[in-house]
């Protein structure tokens, strides 16, 4: 039997959960502030579109399950448990699967941590965003940074793995203000941890306060330049170097999840919002749920959550398999592409940014070298394969 | 049958911008039954939507209004209301010497602007009796003594006699109407039988008629069917229709002395006229000219490129289309390393390039890049030779260029006291040479000696700007003057960029070298490598800023449900670039090839 394409990443579930208690200003994901959520109703339209996708590809190993939101620690323990429970009866799950969840590092949520383990899950991911906690009012988080370390110790003592976010680049944020920070953080990090540039995203309440000139004191793009080579730097000596843009971990502490996506692996989508791909006969199909949660579930509850469901064109696939693959150390496997798209990476686009410095050949792969990484979107600008 | 001479009176309107010269003509129109009151709309006479929105007239129109006045005869008043920009001067003075007497009007809550001077000049210069009006005198800002006073002493005709209005209410309309009958003279002479003498006042372009043509008749009768030849391009046509307006065409059959109508004669283009031109019978027509003529010919030039390469041909079509109806705009074909195709352009002034430039973006949809606007200076050449260089990029090799002269002009500003500081600074900045310093109230009347090239970019949005909008400017061309001047490139990553070489006097060539720089390096986004932006005069350097890489510029969080979404925007960077001019290996925003060249300081 000849390899599929996505078998270079591998398979994983993904499921979004899109109720949040408060909506962050920052945050362009599809969170929605509910009062009542009948638990009960989303937990069955959740297991359904499993079971959807299920049948459309079964036998598959499951390598991980990732509950992201929106805020996914919100969920009944008996959802989260459920869901779990079809996943590894439906697809063979991987003998080291990784279960992870988003969580809120906060005192009511930590509670039920020891249930989302009982219920296999394996791995947090925790929302602690700064450790200041003047920067957590002005992000509108809901948590201290105290009750945040307070959470971590609980999700510590709980989890075989746990990661936490921390966002920097922040309003009058200085190097050395972000360098004592990240030493602390870094302090009390286990073995994995994501650190990501505050950015303005287009939907969001700081988006519209920066077009009203607003959001004052956001750093200039070479102070955001220099703050990023400190983060390599200090996480480097710190043993818990990059594996990704803005992903670090100890070697063998990295997302498996995430790299599916990296790595241009499948994965299913289920929830308002989720993406998904899908290889079916050979072909990569786009998924994507309906984005209203009520839209959603309605939808769900009448045979099939996705409003979108349709093959992506190989210069969309390959364009995208360049944007994602270059984001982790690995890069891309250019015999892959070869097959794809023959000649394709033998570009003169791809000789020119070898030659400037900022993309590298090392094994047969093509990776982007730390200075190509800080400017990757342009580096991908002039990968991308005309129309 | 003719209108007897003294029962027409002919006159315009002299006001600034805004002093309220098209709602008195609408005022007149109504007043006199001339149009019906359901047919009136806004400033009747200004008929093209960037004369409405900018409230300036750029074609002369023309009315005619029919009045009994108080000693019980009827009356013909022909209304010719005159561009009011310096841009066209000329065109101003033509319709001047076309009627007998002017409606000074001055807004009495802010009293004479320097345009008001240059254009009341103008109608003294052709003998013209002026009959102030002090408008707006309703409003309690209104101050009538001082108005009265100011026009005295700066304009220096007599205004006890001032006619009070307020055109948006009709106050006063009345005493205007009678003032023109009895203050204002009848047509001086003029034999219906003798050889037909006639000014060609304006003429514009009629989709439905053709070309329609504005004269005035001096002497002679003009008929329906006769056989005409325009003096100065000894073109022979047929009158085909004759007639006035009301402000709507109404025909007659004949004009006589002293008035003024229209007429169309299958003339094909307004190129073929030409304003000022002496207009007579074919056969037994007079020998002798009116004097004065002089062809329109344009100051400022500048390249128009089209910001999308593809709308070159429409392009093209839309100037031709232009310059059919106005003899005053030039055109030829250029072509620019950095642009591409466009064409460079001649314009009588900087209001007469932005017009032209608005309709073809707003006429015609087409996007443009405008370059730096230049004027034209004259190349003597070693040999002898004289060179008029209307575009920086062809300026010979320095070592065979004997000297170049530039257009002066004289600049009249008004402006109140409390900015005087900042507008002489302005002036000296741009190398002005002070002539004169008077007070007229609490206002300063400044006259400059400037090099026009000083003038044509961005000097009156600078003044108006220093002065929070106060000032007012006007300005006659003077003679060419010889200076020490250079042409200065631009190199962008060591590759000169033909849209931004300026000619500029050498002694501030250094500190204009700098600000440009500077400006690129500010409107030039960060490449993945560093660009050095030099200012160059011959080989030599005189300034250079380095715009550094790239440093910063990826996604932070891209995951499995951003992957469509970041990667349309990654696609939309990719587009982004195609719309900037590629220099080498530089894009350009196509708003800096003007944003450039603005001066701050």
């Amino acid at each position: 039997m000849t390899v599929e394409d996505w078998q270079y990443g591998g398979f994983g579930l993904y499921v979004h959960w899109p109720f949040c208690e408060a909506k962050c200003p920052y945050c362009d994901f599809n969170s929605h502030v509910t009062r009542q959520v009948d638990h009960g109703a989303w937990a069955e339209a959740l297991v359904a579109e499993l079971d959807r996708v299920a049948d459309l590809s079964p036998g598959r190993v499951l390598r991980s399950i990732f509950f992201g939101g929106g805020t996914p620690s919100l969920m009944a323990v008996e959802t989260v448990s459920a869901i779990i429970e079809q996943a590894c009866k439906r697809w063979r799950p991987a003998n080291d699967i990784e279960i992870t969840l988003e969580a809120n590092p906060r005192s009511v949520e930590a509670d039920k941590f020891r249930g989302f383990r009982d219920a296999g899950v394996n791995r947090v991911s925790l929302g602690i965003q700064s450790l200041h906690d003047d920067d957590l009012k002005r992000l509108g988080r809901l948590h201290s940074a105290s009750e945040a370390r307070a959470a971590f110790d609980v999700a510590r003592s709980v989890f075989d793995r746990v990661s936490f976010d921390l966002i920097y680049a922040r309003q009058g944020q200085t190097l050395e203000a972000w360098r004592t920070e990240l030493r602390d953080a870094l302090s009390m990090a286990a073995d994995h941890l994501s650190l990501y540039q505050l950015t303005i995203e287009p939907g969001t309440a700081f988006w519209e306060r920066a077009e009203r000139g607003g959001l004052r004191g956001l750093p200039d793009e070479d102070l955001a330049a220099d703050m990023y080579e400190l983060t390599q730097e200090l996480t480097d000596i710190a043993g818990m170097p990059a594996y990704e843009v803005s992903n670090h971990a100890v070697p063998g502490a990295e997302s498996r999840h995430n790299l599916i996506y990296w790595m241009g692996g499948d994965y299913a989508g289920i929830g308002p919002g989720a993406h998904g791909r899908l290889t079916l006969s050979g072909q990569c199909h786009v998924t994507e749920g309906w984005l209203s949660p009520a839209r959603w579930l309605t939808e769900a509850q009448s045979g099939s959550g996705d409003r979108v469901f349709q093959p992506i064109n190989i210069q969309d696939r390959v364009g995208e398999l360049i944007m994602m693959g270059l984001r982790i150390n690995d890069g891309l496997d250019m015999d892959r592409f070869d097959r794809m798209i023959p000649g394709l990476l033998n570009s003169v686009a791809v000789h020119d940014l070898v030659d400037e410095g900022f993309l590298m050949v090392d094994n047969n792969r093509l990776k982007a070298t730390a200075r190509g990484r800080l400017v990757l979107n342009s580096v991908v600008a002039r990968l991308l394969p005309d129309d | 049958m003719s209108t007897p001479l003294s029962r027409i009176r002919n006159f315009s309107i002299v006001a600034h911008i805004d002093h309220g010269k098209s709602t008195l003509a609408d005022r007149l129109i109504q007043m006199t039954g001339t149009v019906q009151d359901r047919d009136m709309k806004e400033q009747l006479l200004d008929a093209m939507d960037i004369e409405r929105e900018r409230g300036i007239t750029i074609k002369a129109n023309t009315v005619r209004i029919d009045y009994v006045a108080k000693d019980g005869e009827a009356y013909v008043l022909n209304l010719i209301d005159t561009p009011g920009h310096v841009d066209f001067a000329y065109e101003v003075s033509r319709s001047m010497r076309a009627v007998e007497g002017s409606l000074l009007v001055v807004d009495a809550t802010q009293g004479v602007e320097a345009q008001t001077l240059a254009n009341v000049y103008t109608a003294i210069d052709a003998d013209h009796e002026i009959v102030p009006v002090l408008n707006k005198i309703d409003l309690p800002a209104a101050e009538p003594d001082r108005v009265r006073e100011q026009i005295e002493d700066v304009i220096g005709i007599e205004a006890h006699d001032a006619v009070e209005i307020s055109a948006k209410t009709g106050l006063g309309i009345p005493d205007v109407l009678e003032a023109i009958v009895t203050r204002l003279p009848a047509p001086k002479s003029g034999d219906p039988d003798a050889a037909l003498v006639a000014m060609l006042v304006d003429s514009w372009y009629d989709p439905y008629l053709g070309v329609v043509v504005l004269v005035r008749i001096m002497d002679g009768t003009l008929k329906k069917g006769d056989q005409i030849k325009m003096m100065q391009t000894g073109a022979k046509y047929g009158v085909d229709r004759l007639g006035v307006f009301r402000p709507a065409m109404q025909d007659v059959k004949t004009l006589g002395p002293g008035e003024i109508g229209f007429f169309t004669a299958s003339i094909k283009q307004v190129r073929d006229t030409k304003v000022g031109d002496t207009i007579t019978h074919e056969k037994k027509g007079t020998d002798t000219p009116l004097p004065g003529f002089k062809p329109s010919v344009p100051v400022v030039f500048c390249g128009l490129f089209p910001v999308d390469t593809s709308d070159f041909e429409d392009l093209r079509d839309a100037i031709e289309k232009l310059a059919l109806n106005d003899a005053s705009f030039s055109y030829e074909m250029e072509t620019s390393a950095a642009l591409g195709f466009g064409f460079r352009c001649g314009f009588l002034g900087l209001l007469h390039l932005e017009v032209i430039r608005d309709r073809i973006e707003r006429e015609y949809n087409i996007e443009l890049i405008t370059t730096a606007p230049s004027v034209i200076y004259h190349v003597y050449m070693k040999d002898g030779e004289m060179i008029e260089l209307h575009n920086p990029a062809d300026m010979p090799d320095m070592s065979k260029v004997d000297h170049l002269e530039e257009p002066r002009i004289k600049a009249t500003i008004l402006v109140p006291d409390e900015y005087l500081g900042d507008v002489l600074k302005l002036c000296q900045d741009r190398r002005g040479i002070q002539l004169d310093l008077t007070y007229a109230g609490p206002r300063a009347m400044v006259v400059y000696d400037l090099p026009l090239n000083e003038v044509v970019f961005d000097f009156y949005d600078r003044l108006k700007s220093v002065t929070k909008g106060y000032a007012s400017f006007d300005y006659q061309m003077t003679e060419y003057r010889e200076d020490a001047l250079v042409k200065m490139q631009i190199l962008v990553n060591d590759e000169p960029v033909d849209a931004l070489s300026i000619m500029v006097h050498r002694d501030r060539a250094e500190t204009r070298g700098r600000a440009m720089c500077e400006k690129l390096k500010d409107l030039i986004p960060r490449h993945m490598f560093k660009i050095p932006i030099q200012a160059a005069i011959g080989g030599k350097v005189i300034a250079r800023e380095t715009l550094s890489a790239l440093r910063k510029d990826v996604t932070a969080k891209c995951y499995g449900g951003d992957a469509s979404r970041k990667k349309k925007l990654l696609e939309k960077q990719k587009a982004g670039k195609k719309k900037m001019r590629q220099f080498g290996k530089v894009d350009i925003p196509q708003e800096a090839f003007i944003s450039a060249l603005k001066m701050d300081s």
